[in-house]
């Protein structure tokens, strides 16, 4: 049996400062992982990180990331993907101070 | 110091043009990613975790103040105001926007440097101990020799579409300190009844399937070098598996074909491209450049000011102790400049703390400056006369920490803060092991002593050849630390000995405690180094101590 599908959102790196960026169910780029579209068919996410890959001017590196739905929208599952929603943890860099 | 030549600075100069076209051409669209990548990585433009990443090459590990400021103004107009020394030699920003690049380039373009990775599958820059033409147990300077190899390789015809990359390091002293062994090839310049020839290892790396370089040949003397090597990479060339990228490098052949082997077929090939060298053209050309690394005039003065304050001075004394290594020089001394303050990130230096080195360089060390593989840096050439006057320099600036080659001196690669390769975080686990064994005040107590961490199994953190190796995984979505001990990165090298299951993030460090507590209790006398004691005992009693529950299931 195929595993279940785990929900997941679009993510990559912003072109110009490569910044941590999520797609958002209105075709915008956030820079905050719980404006994120959460995308709970497995059909759906194929199709919204195609869309992500055709804008070659703005996102870099765009992939499927597992997220949970959460209070303030969704969150991320993995070390990796909370550490991207907040940048390094030896300096006060990155999204923890500039968003 | 080598200086580039007007070839070097047209060539440097046309590709900054290229590539300031080619970012152009990527922020308008007209360029995909995958069209961009080979081109940035080119440059050393890579994307890391949170923005893109230049790792600025530092060739030798050599450079002027002049130089160094300039790193120190790209870290402040272009960067958060730091740059971070690594075990490549080089520096990397870790903030650059895609639209600066180009600037950034040609600011380092006017000081002589470059971004350039010499990447692919091609011999890559050479890297040579850092104490170089300066060290007191040093038979000869490495650097000529390095320089000689670059111009040799760089460009070859036959070496662009190798196998898989190709690194060379060369040691000029018995000691090594440019890890030669964990290279695909290792230089060791020796000297054999008056004449200066080369033990050539063979087969070192680290990564995925970590080994140690073997010797291909005992002594090559200077005019057999280049058709020796030549011959050598020509032979793994032809022969190694080009289907597999893990099983390429060259170690892997030594591996399975067998260093004996191994050894005939490069003395075959050898005979055949020894007379394309009859002229002695090469031997010419290394005396000639080592004309560019001649030493400075060094100075016979009096080095009263260091005795007086060495022994009036408990903290300068105990920074000379550990940070001062033997100059070549009568009243000379080498001083390694600490970027491992406790607590802070390893080979960070601020904006600020770069000009003071610089300055320091200018002043009072013949204006060089070196970057070690261990991540601090270095002035070469200093009288002892000038090192009250530097250390204090240095405190004000907060790099005085007396700690090289102790706990605190770890090396660690920039792990899952930085890079997207990463499988768990170590830079916060080496902040911590160095701020807690500096609570314990047990720091001068244990003694010589490498921590060494990677953040995945690329070991850019070297941790295999640390005498405690810690390297970060990512075991069913949380970190995990392996520790390996009684590794080695010396003339005697030895891959560390796995302890046994991995640490969660918050055990690391108390296991580090527990490693080193237990060897104080069982070294001899404070003379028995750790190292010393693992190689004596083995790892069973440390084993022992970190999984005390096995023991009892056992039993
Ligand atoms: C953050 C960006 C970095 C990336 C993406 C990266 C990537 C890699 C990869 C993929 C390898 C393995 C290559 C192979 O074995 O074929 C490697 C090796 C290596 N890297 Fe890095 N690295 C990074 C940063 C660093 C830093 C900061 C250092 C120095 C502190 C470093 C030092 C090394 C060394 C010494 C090796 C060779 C290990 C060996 O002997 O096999 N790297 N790196
Ligand atoms: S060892 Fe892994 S995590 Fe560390 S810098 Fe190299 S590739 Fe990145």
């Amino acid at each position: 049996m195929p595993r279940d599908f785990t929900p997941k959102v679009v993510t990559a790196n912003h072109l110009l400062d490569g910044d941590v960026i999520y797609q958002t169910a209105d075709d915008r780029w956030s820079r905050h992982h719980a404006e994120a579209e959460l995308i709970t068919d497995e059909a759906h996410a194929t199709i919204r990180l195609l869309d992500a890959e055709r804008q070659v001017d703005t996102v870099v590196g765009a992939y499927l990331a597992d997220a949970r739905p959460g209070t303030h929208g969704p969150e991320p599952v993995h070390f990796r993907e909370v550490f991207r929603t907040r940048g390094p943890s030896n300096y006060a860099h990155g999204k923890q101070v500039e968003l | 110091m080598y200086r580039y030549n007007e070839f070097d600075r047209d060539f440097l100069a046309e590709r900054n043009r290229q590539f300031r076209a080619q970012v152009e051409r990527r922020i308008d669209g007209s360029l995909t990613e995958e069209e961009f990548k080979p081109l940035r990585l080119m440059n050393g433009l890579y994307l890391q975790l949170h923005a893109y990443m230049l790792r600025v090459a530092i060739p030798y590990g050599t450079l002027n103040s002049a130089q160094m400021r300039q790193l120190a103004y790209l870290a402040e107009r272009w960067d958060k105001g730091y740059g971070h020394f690594t075990t490549r030699q080089n520096i990397q920003y870790n903030w650059p926007r895609l639209s600066d690049v180009p600037d950034m380039l040609d600011a380092l373009a006017e000081v002589g440097l470059h971004a350039i990775q010499t990447s692919g599958n091609t011999i890559r820059n050479v890297t040579a101990d850092h104490f170089a033409g300066a060290a007191a147990d040093e038979v000869a300077d490495p650097r000529p020799v390095a320089e000689l190899i670059r111009q040799w390789s760089t460009d070859h015809p036959e070496f662009q579409f190798m196998p898989r990359k190709f690194k060379f390091a060369i040691t000029g002293a018995p000691n090594d300190r440019a890890v030669t062994a964990a290279h695909d090839i290792g230089l060791r310049i020796v000297e054999r009844g008056g004449e200066i020839g080369y033990t050539v290892l063979v087969g070192g790396g680290l990564g995925r399937t970590p080994m140690i370089g073997k010797v291909l040949a005992e002594f090559i003397p200077a005019e057999d070098l280049l058709p020796y090597l030549e011959a050598t990479v020509a032979v793994w060339n032809a022969i190694g598996r080009r289907d597999n990228k893990f099983k390429a490098r060259i170690k892997i052949l030594v591996h399975e074909v067998g260093l004996d082997a191994l050894r005939a077929e490069v003395e075959e090939e050898f005979t055949l491209r020894k007379p394309l060298y009859a002229g002695g053209r090469d031997v010419a050309l290394l005396e000639e450049i080592a004309g560019h690394f001649a030493p400075p005039e060094f100075e016979t003065t009096p080095t009263e000011t260091y005795d007086a304050a060495y022994a009036s001075d408990p903290v300068f004394r105990s920074w000379a102790d550990t940070n001062l290594a033997p100059h070549r020089a009568d009243g000379y001394a080498i001083v390694t400049v600490s970027l491992k303050k406790q607590g802070d990130t390893p080979g960070d230096a601020t904006a600020d703390q770069m000009r003071v080195m610089a300055d320091l360089a200018e002043r009072y060390a013949h204006d060089e400056l070196r970057i070690s593989h261990e991540q601090n840096v270095i002035l070469p050439h200093v009288h002892k006369r000038h090192l009250p006057a530097i250390h204090a320099a240095l405190k004000a600036a907060g790099l005085a920490t007396a700690n090289i080659g102790l706990v605190s001196d770890i090396i660690a690669c920039p792990g899952m803060d930085y890079c997207a390769l990463a499988t768990a975080r170590s830079i916060p686990v080496a902040q911590q092991i160095a701020t807690r064994f500096d609570e314990l005040k047990l720091e001068h107590e244990i003694g010589p002593l490498k921590i060494k961490i990677s953040g995945c199994i690329n070991a850019c953190g070297h941790h295999h050849v640390g005498h405690i190796g810690i390297l970060g995984l990512d075991r069913a979505g949380v970190e995990n630390y392996q520790i390996t001990l009684g590794g080695d990165g010396t003339e005697d090298a030895v891959i560390g000995t796995r302890t046994g299951p991995g640490f969660a993030y918050d055990e690391i460090v108390g296991a580090v405690e527990t490693i080193l507590k237990t060897y104080l209790s069982l070294r001899e006398d404070p003379s028995e180094t750790f190292l010393q004691t693992c190689r004596r005992l083995g790892i069973a009693p440390f084993k022992a101590a970190l999984y005390p529950e096995a023991k009892t299931r056992a039993a």
